[in-house]
């Protein structure tokens, strides 16, 4: 029987020459380092949620109607009619807010490891690329169901657009097709959601992984270990200190995937809304022109942004400023291998002013999250009790805006100036369990 | 650097960020955001969609007391008598007063445009009532109803002021009337019977959980089947974790 295999498996290699090549430069020879951490668990997530993504996303448009008259309606078929749909679509919903934990988690990781430093830029930006790819895809996906949180969040986020001069109000109306939210903006939407942005996704994936594999993956110690001693069990010419991709870190994987499953599973199965927070209340009443929700919010993960929106005072009467801050909170992001000019990349050898820097911008980041999701509106009245609840969470949202951007700023300087105290970094990786 | 230096750093690390991620998620399921808009606080409705006697009654009460004016459109006769373990028989016989057939949605025979005339709005549909509102919401609403002579219908609702719904369920928990605070004249401090029902207060507290019990379940069907498999999936993982683990071990053996 085996045998079989194996000529099917020579057949095959013997008329696509570049097969086993390709099967060799990406995973049996691509030597990782061996010191990966539980940090490094979430690249492969990522890759695993898309997977999820994309196949129940293929069964949920088998029975989904794009149409402002049949999508509320359809949703419910496919809840309560179509075999299993229910448990397609709880994973297609959770994985989509599963989608961001990894990647903000994966993101956090690039910025705790340096992993966007010289020879890594152009992976940092690919990465950037995927994850904005990521926010207008998920945008349009919560608007497919057409709850009212859907109508109403679809309607405000494009109504951002309308703060551009001049060609703003004509630009809102080009992108939904109408002037309110309806059968035009639904049928493009899902038309992008299923077809145009999956095909951009996955070509960026590739040439993340091609760009990476191209110089090879970082570690926890910042270590290149191209430049250190050569020659392993496997091949005199490769970094004594990388291990194959498969078997060793395949096989690692498996359990992240494991415990990431047990997570992902123990939420589709017994708490797929997340008390409101993966799907909200509001969504459950169809999109209704003339019923405002009593607080429009966007899903989660794009609260933080959300909030830097709302922080940013008009000016010279415009509100395009918050809308522009907003762009530019994610496009610091996408430079950031240019603010950070320091040559130790882990946080291991850096200097203390990194450490808390990051620290404190992790929790601007969840600051204006909480301020994004109404989250202060709720606890700022129940600890200080009968205060203006404006000027608290405007001055609260917006040192967390400052600090948000602040960061970028100390980082270039920290690092410019030659500010950063850093410590040795050793010649190998570290091995520690 | 020193191992020891190491681990200082490393427990620098730790102790700054997995905290603030531990925050993070505390922060993500402590503060769930609210269900509706600020009012009174809610009651706990202690709905639980696996207690099938509970279910059964609720129906009872739905079909006895609500289905005059509100469907659950996108709930099947068929597909409810399955779930909460009744016959097709007890289902048209005994709930179904409207001449659907079995398979059918549950359609109340409430014109909708007259129903507005009549009311000043449509009944609502209440398929998804519970998952719009929440179950405590609805369990407290249907504890909230008062006499109210200033209403045009004669009834209001503490939770949701002015609301355009006579109270049905009047015979069962009696009249309840309000008290206002003192020196005002629309706010209400506490909810008194005024009548006595045909029940008592506990069997009608119990009356109106196994009404939003019943509502919870047609909210989401599937729950009954999640929680049946959950429990095998998670097991399932748990087994698959291991085993993944052990293997990675054998395979990392030689990695030092």
């Amino acid at each position: 029987m085996s045998n079989v295999f194996s000529n099917i498996g020579d057949w095959i290699t013997e008329r696509s020459p570049g097969l086993m090549p390709m099967y060799r430069k990406h995973l049996t020879e691509y030597y990782a380092p061996k010191n990966f951490n539980l940090w490094y668990y979430f690249g492969s997530l990522a890759f695993l949620v898309l997977i999820n993504q994309i196949v129940t996303g293929i069964f949920l448009t088998m029975n989904y109607n794009p149409s402002a008259a049949g999508a509320f309606d359809s949703v419910q078929y496919i809840m309560r009619d179509v075999q299993w749909g229910w448990l397609i679509r709880y994973m297609h919903s959770t994985g989509a807010s599963l989608f961001f934990v990894v990647v903000f988690l994966h993101m956090f990781r690039g910025i705790m490891y340096g992993s966007y430093k010289k020879p890594r830029e152009l992976v940092w930006l690919l990465g950037m690329l995927i994850y904005l790819a990521l926010m207008a895809e998920a945008f349009m996906g919560y608007v497919l169901p057409w709850g009212n949180m859907s109508f109403w969040g679809a309607k405000v986020i494009i109504s951002l657009f309308g703060t551009i001069p001049v060609i703003g109000n004509g630009l809102v109306e080009w992108i939904m097709g109408d002037f309110l939210p309806g059968d035009a903006t639904l049928n493009r939407f899902f038309a992008l959601h299923v077809i145009a942005l999956p095909l951009v996704l996955l070509l960026l994936v590739v040439l993340h992984l091609a760009a990476l594999h191209e110089v090879g993956s970082n570690n926890p110690d910042g270590v290149e270990i191209k430049k250190g001693p050569k020659g392993n069990r496997w091949s005199p010419l490769a970094p004594a200190d990388g291990i194959p991709f498969h078997p060793y870190y395949t096989v690692k994987d498996i359990v992240g995937v494991g415990f990431f499953l047990l997570i992902a599973a123990f939420i589709i199965f017994f708490a797929p809304t997340l008390g409101g927070w993966f799907l909200e209340h509001d969504n459950s009443i169809m999109a209704n022109n003339l019923i405002t929700p009593a607080e429009i919010k966007p899903v989660w993960y794009f609260t933080p942004f959300y909030a830097i929106v709302r922080m940013i005072p008009s000016f010279m009467g415009s509100a395009v400023w918050g809308v522009l801050a907003m762009f530019g909170a994610i496009a610091v992001l996408f430079l950031l291998p240019w603010f950070d000019r320091g040559k130790v990349k882990s946080i291991r050898y850096r200097g203390t002013g990194f450490k808390v820097a990051l620290a404190v911008f992790v929790l601007a980041f969840m600051g204006l999250g909480a301020v994004g999701a109404g989250v202060t509106a709720e606890v700022i009245p129940e600890w200080f009790g009968n205060v203006n609840l404006t000027t608290w969470e405007n001055l609260f949202g917006r040192v967390m805006t400052a600090l948000y951007f602040g960061f970028f700023a100390f980082l270039w300087a920290y690092t410019y100036f030659g500010w950063e105290k850093t410590k040795p970094v050793p010649d190998r990786v570290t091995m520690h369990d | 650097m020193t191992k020891r230096q190491f681990l200082t750093t490393r427990g620098v690390l730790m102790k700054q960020f997995l905290p603030s991620l531990a925050l993070a998620f505390g922060l993500l399921v402590g503060a769930a955001p609210a269900h509706a808009e600020s009012g009174p606080a809610l009651l706990s409705s202690g709905a639980n969609v696996s207690d099938q006697a509970s279910l059964q009654r609720g129906a009872k009460l739905f079909f006895d007391y609500c289905v005059g004016c509100h469907s659950l459109k996108y709930m099947r006769y068929s597909r409810m008598a399955a779930d909460i373990g009744l016959s097709e028989q007890d289902v048209m016989q005994n709930l179904n007063f409207t001449g659907a057939r079995f398979d059918d949605p549950v359609i109340s025979h409430m014109p909708a445009a007259l129903a507005a005339q009549w009311f000043g709005k449509a009944p609502p549909d209440l398929s998804l009532e519970v998952s719009a509102k929440g179950a405590d919401w609805v369990y407290t609403y249907l504890n909230s109803f008062y006499l109210d002579p200033h209403s045009p219908i004669g009834w209001n609702n503490t939770l949701l002021p002015n609301a355009a719904m006579p109270f049905p369920l009047s015979e069962l928990q009696g009249l309840q009337t309000a008290v206002m605070k003192p020196g005002s004249q629309d706010e209400v401090e506490k909810l008194t019977l005024a009548h006595p029902g045909s029940m008592t207060p506990a069997q009608f507290q119990q009356a109106t959980r196994d009404l939003t019990n019943f509502l919870d379940y047609v909210s989401e069907p599937a729950a009954l089947q999640r929680h049946k498999y959950g429990i095998w999936v998670l097991l399932f993982l748990v087994v698959f974790t291991l085993l993944a683990y052990l293997l990675k071990k054998e395979y990392w053996k030689d990695v030092h």
